[in-house]
């Protein structure tokens, strides 16, 4: 899969979990998923399920941990897929 | 764990303890049951003149004895440090209903796990009545985990 078009697909998943004040324009590499965007505890639960279900992979707690922001969780992606 | 000892661990009292049993429960899923308490505080004004379990006091029901019961027994089966005080938040929440629950009603619930990742349990839930009729049905999902230092 192209960068863009893996960026997009995640863009597309985060979209769906936004709160009403936050648009999909203030999605960017470097935001926060929850300092930024706002996105609750539970909400950042269905992105990692729906980004599993996508790219085909699984996260662990680590994982999760890890994904702070939008830029890592393309490089979970990128990690998890270069594994599989 | 003992049935009992799940119900000692929930974070509910009166008048907003809303499970008496449980009859069955394994990683799958839970079984349970809540008698109405006919002098219950909402039946004053649901509906005026006219009591009857409000819908949000029955996915309440739904939700105790379903996913927090649930939730319960799953966090115990993990490491020993998972078993003190929890911390709980109801996060969505999608029901439908068919037969209304008057006063001193007794209902069982049914509840069957969809996932638990991530502290977030997410449930299909059934209640019946005594009559084995579906009273409402539908899926609520919870965060749950321990609380900090407790």
């Amino acid at each position: 899969m192209e960068e863009s078009t893996k960026y997009d697909t995640l863009k597309r998943i985060i979209s769906i979990y936004l709160p009403e004040d936050v648009s999909v324009d203030a999605i960017g590499a470097q935001s926060h998923l929850i300092n930024d965007l706002n996105i609750n505890s539970a909400h950042l639960v269905d992105i990692v399920l729906d980004v599993e279900d996508e790219f085909d992979i699984m996260f662990e707690n680590d994982d999760m941990e890890r994904m702070q922001t939008v830029e890592d969780a393309l490089k979970i992606i990128d990690i998890k897929r270069s594994k599989k | 764990m003992p049935l009992n000892a799940i119900l000692d661990k929930l974070p509910y009292d009166e008048p907003f303890l809303f499970v008496d049993q449980l009859v069955s429960i394994d990683e799958n899923g839970v079984e349970g049951s809540y008698s109405f308490d006919p002098h219950a505080w909402f039946y004053k004004g649901h509906f005026k003149n006219r009591p009857i379990t409000p819908g949000v006091i029955l996915t309440e029901c739904c939700a105790q004895i379903g996913v927090v019961c649930l939730g319960v027994y799953l966090l115990n089966g993990k490491s020993p440090g998972d078993r003190g005080p929890i911390q709980i938040a109801l996060s969505s929440s999608e029901m439908e209903f068919y037969v209304p629950v008057y006063p001193g009603e007794r209902v069982s619930v049914k509840s069957r796990k969809l996932y638990f990742r991530f502290h977030k349990l997410k449930c299909e839930v059934k209640m019946y009545n005594a009559k084995e009729e579906l009273v409402c049905k539908g899926s609520i999902a919870g965060m749950i985990k321990p609380l900090p230092n407790g």
